[in-house]
């Protein structure tokens, strides 16, 4: 099925950097001819054997791939249905599955000259792995950080500076990711000779969505692999939570023409997916617009301004998604759930308490996900969660969402 | 012909560099913004570019995003940016009005409503930040088919090979922005400016204006005579922003218009 080029999922985007309708490239004059330059490097290093070959050696010695594809037992048993396994990408250096994408945005930047690398963050797994790959090659790196997020991220910006980066608080707007990237493209504007913007998730103007999932994609061709070993066949259901959704977009992508494997994305529904727009969840309560670069589902009002997102996962609080996801979503070839704050902070210790590991909120949402559909399903039926971020960053979120006092004194 | 290119034709007919002011619609609120509106001609503006409020102006410094916010918080919307247009036509038919800012709020509205809105509020041409060449099917086209003109900025990032592209579908007049950065940050510079309007005007007919890093009427005047004219946006909407009273905007305004046309 995968060689049927007529009926296949994973052709796109086109050459307008289009994914049916969503996509492309709504950036000023003065980015386009950056980002065409960008394409062109793109394009031949992805055909290029000593790219992959300088990718292939760092996911393995610097990064620590392949991760391991885990059955997790006693959740299984728990739940009393479906097997579940997870794909353990926060075993990555630095915690989560951002470090993929950032390592093939880096060595691109490398070979296209550019000695200045910027970056956005929300819960700041971005930022650090960015500043860990810069740090490494001997790259400046200015991470941008809405200063909200600043507040509540603080370890992921200690780490950051002691990396080496600057970390710029980010104050326009409302403080937050999106205002975040909207500072980098300003910074980007006005530093377009040296300066190399690592996008950290499929979102953005063409060719970083397209770029972006390449990378991760590494995600899914593994657990397939890994999958195949173990069972001896494709998983049936895979889950992967969502914000921008680069970690979703890995594992999804090489399972796209295997139309027998149900795909679910899990956006942040906050504190329920209502009229006031206390989520994330861009597809199930939001309606197409441009921002950042594409067109994709964005949370909006009636005038078409941008709303904040709400979401106890600073990783997820973003009001649009990438726009294959958008795609995905109109096509139906992906299903499009939300899960609330509470049902995640569940998952969250459920995961701790059965399978000794302590998840990021982000997955938590997915892992949620699986608790819901799990127990209806036949013990056959094979789940595969992307298990994207490991939660030490969370701790203090966590705590205070369960009322615990994690005051120095203690 | 739109009252922009017949602005331009008189303009030239008198040997005269055109002065462009920018006002952000519902800035600090409806009320006050029309009355700068309204006052501009007086004050020697030639055209009007009429900011449209967004939350995320990417290609806009500090200034002009908080005077979107201000005008956002004060209920501004693009269907009141349009009613701010069609105001200021009861008493004024010449001077024509540029409605500039970002894609989503018109795509949110509907482009075909919009361009047929938009017209009928007596606006004359748009300038979309977001909307390079490689998106003219979006609404530059379907905008000159409207009977608007659609301004196309080149940067100092256009490059020879890619500024045939850019000036294709431009019409009214090219908009150069005289820096890479954002609105209201770094000051333009006559000696680099110059050279890069000429390379423009020897591929177009359309004058070419320049805007972006112009502050005092000085540069005003300095822009004005490498180019067919000269923008100035930040540094009006921070006075706006500071709380000066519309005269005292206007007279401000006055300086720098008369600095251009002293060019």
């Amino acid at each position: 099925m995968a060689n049927d080029l007529f009926n296949s999922f994973m052709t796109g985007p086109d050459e307008q950097g289009r994914f049916g309708q969503f996509g492309g490239r709504f950036v000023s004059e003065t980015l386009m001819p950056l980002i065409l330059d960008l394409e062109a490097e793109y394009e031949k290093a992805k055909t290029d054997q000593s790219f992959w070959d300088e990718m292939n050696h760092l996911w393995t010695h610097y990064v620590g791939r392949p991760s391991p594809l885990y059955l997790a037992e006693r959740l299984t048993e728990e739940l009393g249905g479906a097997k579940i396994y997870m794909k353990r990408d926060e075993l990555n250096h630095t915690g989560a599955h951002k470090i993929n994408n950032v390592l093939g945005q880096i060595i691109l930047a490398r070979r296209m000259g550019k000695t200045r690398i910027i970056a956005e963050t929300g819960a700041g797994q971005h930022g650090v792995a960015t500043a860990t790959v810069c740090a490494k090659f001997g790259l400046k790196c200015i991470v941008y950080m809405g200063a909200h997020d600043v507040e509540r991220q603080k370890p992921n910006v200690f780490r950051m500076k002691l990396l080496g980066a600057e970390v710029v608080p980010v104050t326009s707007g409302r403080g937050t990711l999106k205002d975040a990237m909207n500072d980098a493209l300003r910074d980007w504007v006005t530093n377009v000779r040296d300066t190399f913007y690592c996008i950290g998730t499929v979102a953005g103007p063409h060719p970083y969505p397209a770029m972006v999932r390449d990378f991760q994609a590494i995600i899914g061709k593994e657990a397939k692999a890994q999958m195949h070993e173990a069972e001896g066949r494709l998983p049936d259901t895979i889950i992967a939570a969502i914000g921008g959704g680069s970690n979703a977009m890995g594992l999804f992508f090489p399972f796209l023409d295997d139309k027998e494997v149900r795909i679910i994305g899990v956006e942040a529904g906050g504190k329920g997916v209502n009229n006031k727009m206390e989520h994330c969840a861009s597809l199930t309560g939001g309606r197409p617009g441009v921002l950042h670069g594409n067109r994709t589902y964005l949370l909006q009002d009636d005038d078409g301004q941008i709303l904040e997102g709400f979401s106890i996962s600073a990783g997820l609080d973003y009001p649009g998604i990438g726009p294959e996801h958008s795609w995905l979503h109109e096509i139906g070839r992906a299903e499009y759930v939300a899960i609330t704050d509470a049902e995640a902070l569940e998952a969250f210790q459920l995961c701790c308490q059965t399978e000794g590991i302590i998840p990021a909120l982000e997955p938590s949402h997915a892992l949620a996900h699986v608790t819901k559909i799990a127990p209806e399903l036949p013990k056959d039926h094979i789940i595969c969660m992307n298990m994207c971020g490991r939660g030490d960053k969370d701790i203090f979120t966590v705590a205070r969402a369960l009322g615990w006092d994690m005051a120095e004194s203690d | 012909m739109t009252r922009i290119d017949a602005k331009f034709a008189a303009l030239k007919a008198d040997g005269k560099k055109a002065f462009v002011a920018y006002i952000m619609a519902g800035d600090p609120d409806y009320e006050t913004s029309l009355e700068v509106v309204k006052g501009l001609p007086a004050a020697g503006v030639d055209v009007i570019e009429l900011g449209l409020p967004f939350t995320d102006p990417m290609a806009d410094g500090p200034t002009i995003q908080l005077a979107g916010q201000r005008a956002l918080e004060a209920g501004q919307t693009l269907v009141k940016t349009l009613e701010l247009a069609r105001a200021f036509r009861e008493n004024d038919d010449t001077t024509p009005i540029v409605l500039m800012g970002y894609y989503n709020p018109i795509y949110s509205h509907g482009v075909e409503r919009f361009l047929v809105d938009a017209k009928d509020a007596g606006i004359d041409g748009l300038i979309v930040v977001d909307l390079p060449p490689e998106e003219d099917e979006e609404l530059c086209i379907p905008a000159q088919a409207a009977g608007l003109n659609f301004i196309r900025l080149a940067t100092p990032t256009t490059d020879d090979k890619r500024l045939p592209k850019v000036l294709q579908n431009t019409s009214g007049f090219v908009y150069y922005v005289s820096i890479t950065g954002i609105t209201g940050a770094a000051n333009a510079v006559a000696t680099d400016v110059g050279p890069e309007v000429a390379r423009i005007k020897a591929a177009t007919d359309l004058p070419v204006i320049v805007g972006f890093g112009i502050k005092t009427a000085e540069s005003s005047r300095t822009i004005a005579e490498v180019a067919d004219g000269a923008v100035v946006g930040s540094a009006i909407v921070e006075r706006i922003g500071n709380g000066d009273s519309p005269s005292e905007v206007l007279a401000f305004v006055k300086s720098l218009a008369d600095g251009a046309h002293s060019a």
